[in-house]
């Protein structure tokens, strides 16, 4: 009876200790949010800041409502999503072509070696000026701005990405006749530096949402704009309903991403 | 005196000299060896003694200093020759099945019959059942299989072995060569074998070559009479291995 225990008790609750424990850490991380929610609608309530200066939580449903019925809310998303997503595919298709180009040829490397050292150091930002002479304070210019950001992050992650590429799998290819550098470049470098190209997207995908919001600052239409333009009526809660907004979009394409990523590199251990 | 032989690989006066950071190292000299077809010729030597260079030699991965080397094919392969190597150097980003229809891809082969080719040599190796798996799903043994199908998979007259099993645990190497023994009688195929294993080589082969000093050249060639099925531990082998042991020492 007591061996029986010994060696049942511990097989049977391995899984149902970890399944609880996962449940503990939900738990607290849902205690954590709450604690914050209080302490922020705390702080207006009791009086210690204005609210005008800081609203509560609660104030910031009906807000969220305002600006859905009022269409500003959809107007402001789509706007920011498309130069989001139009730069970030700009900057990092450019950045992948030319990482994997210097990455893969030594003369293209050191052709480019000091042109990267002399642009690297300056951030995409420092482009808004030329952004905004060259196209306007339109789209466009988001779209200049945030492709500027995405691409050297790619363009480093693919060029260390495909530098990496085991020299032996490189052999495989030729070995089996595969000599052409297009042939090299679709059945070894890329699949072969794939893991890396994503972190860098990955990267990419976080750092265009703040050139989004730097972008829309100067004027072009999106959700930084339309928080700016709030801020300047001092309708705080819709500030922060623009601030959440943020954080959600960031958050579900990160988990897109995520899948995908996962999906791609399912051949990985 | 010429040889009657047909044979399929006809190495002349093959020479190979690296030139690597102003040194110059001379690898191999005037090896002259002719692989008859249908033939399993084991090439024994120490490390560095030039084994694996001539291989990559015969597949196009480096280029002879002097001599030559020639390849008579008999059908239209577009690959007269395929390696299989020491690590199976499997693509682990595809799956078991498309690893071996890699070298199918240049053919001129559709996809369904690149893959019907590939599940075949996968057949032959014993692995039809895992053509769906990844790489790291593999133990070493089923992963030097896969390797092996890879290579027999686009039909070469030559399969070029670069000490294939040498990375494995005894019971998986004891394993694959015979299944290896078995594939050459079952395919008929010419095998060129490098290993630093005088047992494995003695086991195997029908043909011995010994190279051996620096540069590396040919002390010993020892054609195999044993029958098969053959014993591991043939006594009546035992004075080759000896010799064989005697040549590689000499030269050391």
């Amino acid at each position: 009876m007591a061996v029986t225990q010994t060696t049942d008790v511990p097989a049977s609750s391995a899984p149902g200790r970890a399944r609880m424990s996962a449940l503990g850490s939900i738990g607290l991380g849902a205690a954590g949010l709450l604690v914050f929610l209080l302490i922020w609608q705390a702080v207006p309530t009791f009086g210690l800041v204005n609210p005008m200066m800081l609203p509560g939580p609660l104030a910031i449903p009906t807000a969220f409502r305002s600006e859905l019925n009022s269409g500003m809310w959809l107007k402001a998303v789509t706007g920011s999503l498309s130069h989001y997503g139009i730069g970030l595919v700009v900057g990092a298709a450019l950045g992948v072509a030319v990482g994997v180009l210097t990455g893969m040829s030594r003369v293209a490397e050191d052709l480019t070696s000091w042109v990267v050292r002399l642009l690297r150091p300056i951030p995409g930002l420092a482009w808004a000026p030329f952004a905004i002479i060259w196209f306007g304070v339109t789209p466009k210019a988001a779209v200049f701005i945030i492709a500027i950001s995405v691409f050297w992050i790619v363009f480093f992650a693919a060029h260390g990405a495909v530098r990496g590429v085991d020299r032996d799998l490189l052999e495989v290819a030729e070995a089996f006749g595969f000599r052409s550098p297009l042939e090299k470049l679709f059945k070894i470098y890329l699949p072969a530096a794939m893991p890396g190209i994503l972190v860098g997207l990955r990267t990419a995908l976080g750092q265009a949402w703040m050139a989004v919001v730097a972008a829309e600052i100067f004027g072009v239409p999106g959700l930084g704009n339309r928080m700016i333009e709030a801020s300047s009526l001092l309708a705080t809660d819709i500030v922060v309903v623009y601030m959440l907004t943020m954080a959600a979009l960031y958050g579900i394409l990160d988990s897109l991403f995520l899948v995908a990523q996962n999906w791609l590199l399912r051949w990985k251990a | 005196m010429e040889s009657v032989i047909d044979s399929v690989i006809d190495i002349r006066g093959l020479g190979l000299t690296f030139e690597r950071d102003g040194r110059r190292t001379e690898v191999l000299r005037e090896l002259d060896l002719a692989i008859p077809r249908g033939g399993f010729v084991a090439i024994v030597g120490a490390s560095g003694v030039g084994k694996s260079t001539l291989l990559r030699v015969l597949i196009g991965l480096a280029k002879a200093s002097a001599g030559n080397v020639s390849i008579a094919t008999r059908s239209a392969a577009r690959q007269p020759v395929a390696l299989v190597f020491q690590d199976s150097r499997l693509l682990p980003w595809r799956r078991v099945v498309d690893n071996v229809a890699f070298g199918l891809e240049g053919s001129g082969l559709s996809k369904i019959e690149r893959r019907a080719r590939a599940v075949e040599a996968l057949r032959i190796v014993g692995l039809a059942d895992l053509a769906g798996r990844w790489p790291y799903q593999l133990s070493g043994g089923q992963r030097q299989r896969v390797s092996l199908a890879r290579a027999l998979a686009v039909e070469p007259e030559v399969l070029l072995m670069d000490e294939p099993f040498s990375a494995l645990d005894a019971i998986s190497r004891e394993g694959l060569q015979d299944e290896l023994t078995r594939i050459w009688q079952q395919t008929g195929k010419t095998i060129l074998f490098v290993t630093h294993d005088i047992e494995e080589a003695t086991y195997l082969a029908d043909r011995v070559v010994v190279l051996a000093g620096s540069p590396g050249r040919a002390v010993m060639d020892r054609t195999i009479e044993a029958l098969r099925p053959r014993r591991r531990d043939d006594p009546a082998e035992a004075g080759l291995v000896a010799d064989i042991r005697r040549h590689l020492g000499q030269a050391g």
